[in-house]
């Protein structure tokens, strides 16, 4: 049987389904096919309740079925009612085996023999690909399934999950809650999941009901059981489920059989594609992610957009009056195209993106055109935006942790803000354009994005931060030229917690660390133990000793929590002082500062095993921690109580929990880390770092879970509102209401509005009383002065009997 | 942030700022006491006695407004520490000001009531600071780093090694185990938590048990007997350590419900000393 018609659209996503619908509206005959039995499969298969986001927020939506941020179901719901309303051709279950033809006659060979005809293709079928299967005999048994809609419809089963990756693990740890689980993967160690999920499955296997397999792989399945292949020999496991994490075969090969050409690189995703998505092949398009679409969004209106084109309408792209905008600072108002080959042009940061990808980007940022002498000032209120400097020079004061300032400059191709992207420390202040400038204020979001997406984004913008790290730490003066050559020869090091990257004794080691992340201890061996000296956090430099005075190390350097450090060479660094007599002088200085510090440590030998123990509960990365002394703690809770009184009726912090180390006791509670794992991965980017330091979720986070997940230290709870209370007079003689302080029973019950619909939970950590007046209500107050917040920095160094 | 970056205890709450005044406030009573001779010898009807009276009633109602301020917990440059160590320094400097505002007169009166309430409120006060001073640093070193919740899973843990290793000895031992199990209790009655002893527990009981029973048995029998009495010694400890706790955290609390039921007393009573005074005035 064969079938003709004006277009026909492969796949059924939010780039297929859109197109139909336009193609629809437009009385063309048209037909969507669709391989599996259910449209948007992608979303389908997303978790159950899982809250899509419709970012960027102002790209203009651009099609004949809607879509806003909600639940997969609402979303799927409302494209399904739509689509079919609007009257598209959808036929499920067409498996497409080959394509043939050129324009105005193309052929598509469906699986059972049917062949459809369109003078025009449209391939919208995403980057998921086919799902992997396992490849072993049994893997299409009933038991074995490829995806996991619900975690919680399964109890009570031996569950096999096989995969490593971030689903994988994911679902493992979801499906644990109340099924014997195992995990297997055939590397020996996770390569591939993000940092919070490994922690979340490490957690999990110390429990009862979840088992990390690791080099093992299936060799079969059967009904009731996998036979798998473990550095032990086989191992047959019983069990009602096997899960299958594999992940997806990139479309690239089933877009080069159809005759479309890819650029050179044999990693390229994305084919060669004109303005208008027409592939090298006239009449078949691409759209979708296989085309740089980032988001639904932008899947959707490239649906609507090439079947425009195709009906000889062509449209420029939806984003393009607010790029307009965006670019309108741009000396001289270049059109849109223009403009972005400029910024291309000027800034290597962007090299490897599409343009699509660049697009994306700049709907997220800002340009300013600024005239020599003004002062920066960022629009998008939130402290967390780096500033780029497309052209011009830009001066700005620096306030180190000493409260020094010191003016420096910035040009082409400079970032302003990119230490505080990762790091409280440092203070910036009065930015002003010394030039006339253009400026380019991005997203903290976006630029996450963006080194994600391109390598050669991630080495610019690293590259940029360890120079700024290196000029705070020893001096603004050193500019990228002088740093060039330390640079050029250092290697980026990662030490786990415990692992030494200085050895006491050692003759033959003469390079020197800085400390890019994490803290390390300072320890020497005497009588027969070793005895800790010395806490360096982040941005500090360890190792000169050896090599300024020439002589064998004279103390160990342990890494206190996992740390990154860059090793320079001493033959390379040793010049590199030698030609900077003020710079060697201070380093002199602070060699001397901290054998006075290791003097007074070693007076008493407590305090070593005191700082010891902070810098092994993660302190050293803080900025600000709660410690309480327990000598004067009288367990009466008030930090609790006044916590949640501040803050919603619920506390951010567990006194009673955490490690004690003598009278020192470290709650539960946020540190506002160096660099804060909790705002690795937040889709809405609702969390923020201030200048003063303090992470903070605002009101737009969706209660995801990610950053609680990622946070290993526990301060982030996930949780619902707490419920209305009276005055404090009201309860005190009256009785009414909850008292102060979170009452827990009450938080439990409340899980449901009047509805009877279940409450959504939303992040909430300390946020440091940020903008209320007495600064931290905990410390406030706590009756007898047990319970203080400072910064590590500061407390160390009080330890160390300095002030 | 002022805050400072090391621990300072509320007795020592800006250099003893407090204590120092409160010792100020002593001195300044003192002196125009023993300065003065009053015609018809010291007592509360003096012009000083009056000052002294306001002043010991003010500072009363004050004391009480900690009640209030440590539940307020609006923003504001406030800190409960600093209100706290006033409390405890002009709270003992009320000691002086009302015994001199007294004049020495004693009766049984209820002028006389007042003034013994509020010393019983400051004595009531001067053990919850011993308390407070003393109690922390005990209950940090009793619990070793570990909560009572952990406390409660180790003890469960030990439960179950016991009866393992009961397991290889005779049913009486596998009772004594469950004797242990069932008739152990933390906390309880009012006198269990404050004396943090159970004349009735059931470890205690079952260990003495246990080695009453464990005489002249055979070489293999006896060792696992002395293991399962090693087992139940360490559950012992645990169930004294989980006792201790609990009794330090009510002796931190105890003396609230003495000092300020009878700080209420004390109220009632100022103010039916001043209604009365000011009825027979004149």
């Amino acid at each position: 049987m064969t079938e003709r018609y004006e277009v026909a659209i492969l796949g059924s996503g939010p780039a297929g389904l859109s197109a139909g619908a336009r193609a629809a509206q437009r009385g063309m005959k048209h037909i969507v096919l669709e391989r599996h039995d259910i449209y948007a499969q992608t979303i389908q298969r997303y978790q159950k309740g899982k809250y899509v986001m419709a970012t960027p927020d102002n790209l203009p939506l651009r099609s004949d079925i809607s879509f806003a941020a909600g639940s997969r179901e609402e979303i799927l719901g409302i494209w399904g009612e739509q689509a079919e309303a609007a009257g598209v051709n959808l036929r499920y279950g067409a498996n497409v085996q080959a394509i043939e033809g050129e324009k105005g006659n193309f052929r598509v060979t469906l699986q059972g023999g049917d062949v459809v005809e369109a003078a025009n293709l449209v391939l919208a079928i995403g980057d998921q690909g086919e799902l992997r299967k396992v490849g072993v005999p049994g893997d299409d048994l009933p038991h074995v399934q490829y995806q996991l809609d619900d975690p919680e419809a399964f109890e009570n089963e031996t569950i096999v999950v096989i995969g490593g990756g971030d689903s994988a693990i994911e679902n493992a740890v979801a499906l644990a809650r109340q099924n014997r689980v195992y995990i297997a993967y055939r590397r020996p160690e996770w390569a591939r999941a993000k940092a919070g999920n490994i922690t979340a499955v490490e957690k999990a296997n110390q429990g009862d009901n979840l088992d990390i397999l690791f080099s093992t792989s299936p060799e079969k399945i059967e009904t009731g059981k996998i036979v798998m292949r473990t550095p032990e020999g086989s191992r047959e496991i019983a069990c009602h489920r096997v899960i299958a994490r594999l992940g997806g075969i990139p479309p690239r090969g089933f877009l080069e059989r159809c005759g479309i050409r890819f650029p050179a690189d044999k990693n390229a995703r994305i084919p060669e594609l004109s303005l208008t998505y027409e592939t090298n092949v006239p009449g078949l398009y691409v759209i979708g992610a296989p085309a740089g679409a980032a988001v639904i969004k932008q899947c959707m209106n490239q649906g609507y957009e090439v079947i425009e084109t195709i009906s000889g309408n062509p449209v420029e792209p939806a984003d393009e009056p607010v790029l307009a905008e965006k670019l309108a600072g741009l000396p001289g108002r270049p059109p849109v195209s223009e403009a972005l080959e400029l910024i291309r042009q000027q800034l290597p940061l962007f090299d490897e993106l599409t343009t699509l990808q660049l697009r994306e980007f700049l709907l997220d940022s800002e340009a300013h055109l600024l005239f020599a002498g003004e002062p920066v000032a960022r629009t998008s209120g939130k402290a967390g935006t780096i500033l780029l400097i497309g052209d011009g020079v830009v001066q700005l004061d620096l306030t180190d942790k000493r409260g020094a300032t010191q003016t420096v400059t910035r040009t082409t191709g400079d970032f302003i803000g990119d230490v505080g992207f990762t790091s409280g420390q440092r203070r910036i202040s009065n930015v002003k354009a010394a030039t006339d400038c253009v400026l380019i204020e991005m997203a903290r979001r976006s630029v996450v994005k963006l080194l994600a997406s391109s390598p050669k984004a991630r080495d610019i913008f690293e590259r940029t931060v360890v120079i700024r790290q290196l000029q705070d730490s020893l001096s603004g003066e050193l500019t990228e030229q002088d740093l060039g050559p330390l640079l050029d020869t250092a290697e980026v090091k990662r030490f786990a917690v415990g692992d030494a990257l200085i050895k006491e004794g050692a003759t033959d080691d003469k390079s020197i660390y800085f400390i890019r992340s994490g803290s390390v201890t300072i320890s020497s061996h005497a009588d027969g133990k070793e005895t800790v000296f010395g806490v360096e956090p982040a941005g500090s430099l360890v190792g000169e000793m050896a090599l300024l005075y020439d002589r064998p190390r004279t103390a160990t350097v342990t890494a206190a929590i996992d740390t990154e450090a860059l090793k320079i060479d001493g033959s390379v660094f040793k010049p590199f002082l030698d030609a900077r007599p003020d710079l060697r002088t201070k380093i002199d200085q602070a060699v001397h500062d901290r054998v006075l510090r290791g003097v007074a440590y070693q007076q008493d030998p407590w305090r070593g095993a005191v700082a010891d123990f902070l810098v092994g509960e993660g302190i050293g990365e803080a900025t600000n921690a709660l410690l309480i002394d327990e000598a004067l703690c009288v367990r009466c809770d008030n930090c609790e109580k006044a916590c949640a009184e501040t803050h919603e009726g619920i506390a951010r912090l567990d006194r009673e929990a955490g490690p004690t180390f003598r009278n020192l006791h470290v709650p539960i509670s946020c540190r506002h880390c160096e660099n804060p794992h909790c705002m690795a991965d937040c889709p809405p980017n609702a969390l923020n770092r201030d200048e003063k330091g303090e992470v903070w979720i605002d009101n737009t986070c969706i209660g995801c879970g990610n950053c609680a997940a990622n946070c290993p230290y526990g301060v982030i709870r996930m949780a619902v509102p707490g419920p209305k209370k009276p005055g404090l007079l009201q309860w005190l003689l009256f009785g009414r209401g909850p008292g102060p302080g979170e009452d827990e029973a009450l938080l439990k019950m409340k899980k449901v509005d009047k509805d009877g619909k279940e409450l959504p939970k939303f992040a909430k950590k300390c946020d440091l009383c940020r903008g209320v007046k007495g600064g931290p209500a905990c410390v406030r107050a706590c009756p007898t002065g047990a319970a203080i917040r400072v910064n590590p920095a500061d407390y160390f160094q009080s330890m160390g009997g300095r002030s | 942030m002022t805050a400072a970056a090391t621990h300072e205890s509320f007795l020592e709450y800006r250099r003893f700022r407090w204590l120092k005044l409160g010792i100020g406030l002593s001195i300044l009573s003192l002196l125009p006491f023993f300065v003065m001779a009053p015609p018809a010898g010291h007592n509360g009807g003096t012009w000083l006695g009056y000052t002294l009276g306001t002043i010991g009633a003010l500072l009363i109602l004050w004391l009480m407004w900690l009640g209030i301020r440590k539940r307020r917990y609006g923003p504001g440059n406030w800190s409960l520490k600093g209100w706290l160590s006033a409390h405890v320094y002009l709270g003992l400097a009320l000691i002086v000001v009302a015994t001199l505002h007294t004049g020495f007169e004693f009766g049984w009166n209820i002028h006389t009531l007042a003034y013994a309430l509020m010393i019983l409120v400051i004595l009531s006060g001067i053990a919850g600071l011993f308390v407070y001073v003393r109690v922390p640093t005990l209950m940090t070193g009793n619990r070793r780093s570990q909560s009572l919740d952990a406390m409660a899973e180790q003890i469960v843990e030990i439960d179950g090694e016991a009866a393992n290793v009961a397991l290889g000895l005779s049913d009486e031992f596998a009772d004594l185990v469950r004797m242990s199990q069932n008739e152990t209790r933390i906390g309880g009655s009012f006198r269990r938590i404050v004396t943090a002893r159970d004349p009735n527990c059931g470890t205690a009981r079952a260990i003495a048990r246990a080695r009453d029973l464990a005489r002249n048995l055979d070489p293999r029998t006896a060792q696992r007997a002395a293991e399962l009495v090693q087992t139940l010694g360490r559950k012992q400890e645990l169930v004294q350590r989980a006792r201790r706790d609990l009794r330090y955290k009510a002796l931190m609390d105890l003396w609230l419900y003495i000092h300020v039921p009878l700080s209420f007393a004390l109220l009632i009573t100022l103010t039916a000393h001043i209604i009365a005074v000011f009825f027979y005035w004149g």
